[in-house]
């Protein structure tokens, strides 16, 4: 079997020359790997809401159409809100990406784990509610491809990128999420979002 | 085995109201309405509840408006998030039995400061028929209020709206979560037996 891909280099890749591109990052090890890539003021990292990082990138995705949503989270915190994927693909955007890095456990919890370790396809699942564009990735060349088609493509996307489930030393982004808030907000609206 | 009873006799020229709307023809729907658009309301996330049916049809026909149809309540709270950092307002449209889902994902709100606007139709409130709707129903307020939500209540027509009007303002001047809760003495009751011999 080839060797699993290593999630930090896979993210410093989806966000090489990023853009003006929005990111979130799921609660736990993705928080901390995008903060890895560099922290920024397009990022937020969660600190909690399990279930809840891709119906955030929904809403920001609706409410900023020019611009491009990325959602990076884990296995787990997919699974947890995994209806949201019916709800993101009815609603149709065509800006919103979402990749989860899937290493079968939960990591930050003493890696228990997970259910796609037993055989379910969050992919699967993405394609079944009607995502237009899903896909499963396991080698490099695809997370180069994958890179291209988040920041230029178009059409509402799903990767589902199986990872080594290797424990990391933690890289922590801000912890007072109204400062990501603030920040993020301050980035995309400019002064007047302090006012609003 | 015991016989059926033989159903009811329909008036002749009766239509059936329909199922959705306990209440129909009140007026406060339409002005609710109208106070949303005021408020520059542009995402509209809801789990459907019959009392909020006429408002529904009402943002559906909207095109300035996008309705989220979601699986389950809380994710309208996380969408909702997404939506003010991105600079634009919302509104969560739900029954009171989807507080109960709801529960961990209001700490999103609470940790980012982020505005939220919850109408809440209730359920288990007052002449209610189905004994499954009281135990989260009598909850709602206690739960709301323990996750830090400030909580108004409607129990009338004309209190509707301007019960709304102050949640907005307390929302979005003051970053916080808010719910409105449209009590059963409002919306009406659905009674299941009348409705049981129906068809």
């Amino acid at each position: 079997m080839a060797k699993l891909l290593k999630r930090r280099k896979v993210v410093q890749t989806l966000l090489a020359e990023r853009g003006d591109l929005l990111v979130i990052g799921g609660l736990g090890a993705p928080a901390w790997d995008i903060t890895a890539a560099g922290d920024h003021p397009n990022n937020f990292p969660m600190w909690g809401a399990m279930g809840g990082a891709a119906m955030l990138g929904l809403g920001l995705a609706l409410s900023q159409s020019q611009r491009r949503v990325l959602v990076i989270t884990g296995d787990g915190e997919m699974l947890m809100g995994i209806g949201s994927l019916a709800t993101i693909a009815i609603t149709a955007v065509p800006n919103l990406s979402i990749v989860v890095l899937d290493n079968e456990t939960y990591g930050e919890t003493g890696q228990q784990d997970t259910a796609t370790k037993h055989g379910v396809s969050l992919s699967g699942i993405a394609r079944a509610c009607g995502i237009q564009d899903c896909r499963d990735v396991s080698r490099m060349a695809e997370v180069q491809a994958l890179r291209d088609r988040i920041h230029e493509g178009s059409g509402s996307l799903f990767a589902q990128i199986k990872i080594d489930p290797e424990k990391l030393a933690l890289v922590l982004p801000p912890r007072d999420s109204t400062y990501i808030k603030n920040r993020m907000r301050l980035a995309i609206l400019g002064e007047a979002a302090l006012h609003d | 085995m015991a016989s059926r009873l033989p159903p009811k006799a329909k008036p002749k020229g009766q239509r059936l109201e329909h199922y959705a709307d306990a209440r129909p023809g009140q007026a406060w729907p339409k002005a609710l309405y109208a106070l949303l658009k005021a408020q520059d309301i542009k995402q509209v996330a809801l789990v459907p509840d019959a009392g909020h049916a006429p408002l529904i049809r009402l943002c559906e026909a909207d095109r300035a408006i996008t309705m989220v149809r979601l699986t389950t309540e809380e994710e309208g709270v996380a969408l909702l998030g997404g939506a003010w950092l991105g600079g634009q307002r919302g509104v969560l449209l739900m029954q009171s039995s989807g507080v109960g889902n709801c529960i961990n994902m209001l700490s999103l709100s609470s940790m980012c400061q982020f505005p939220l606007l919850m109408l809440i139709t209730m359920r288990g409130d007052h002449g209610e028929f189905n004994a499954a709707q009281i135990p989260m129903g009598q909850a709602t307020q206690t739960v709301l209020e323990a996750m830090g939500v400030i909580v108004k209540r409607a129990d009338s027509a004309d209190t509707v709206i301007d019960a709304v009007e102050g949640a907005i303002k307390l929302a979005f001047n003051g970053y916080r979560a808010t719910a409105v809760l449209l009590g059963q003495q409002l919306l009406g009751a659905k009674d299941f037996r009348k409705l049981a011999q129906a068809e």
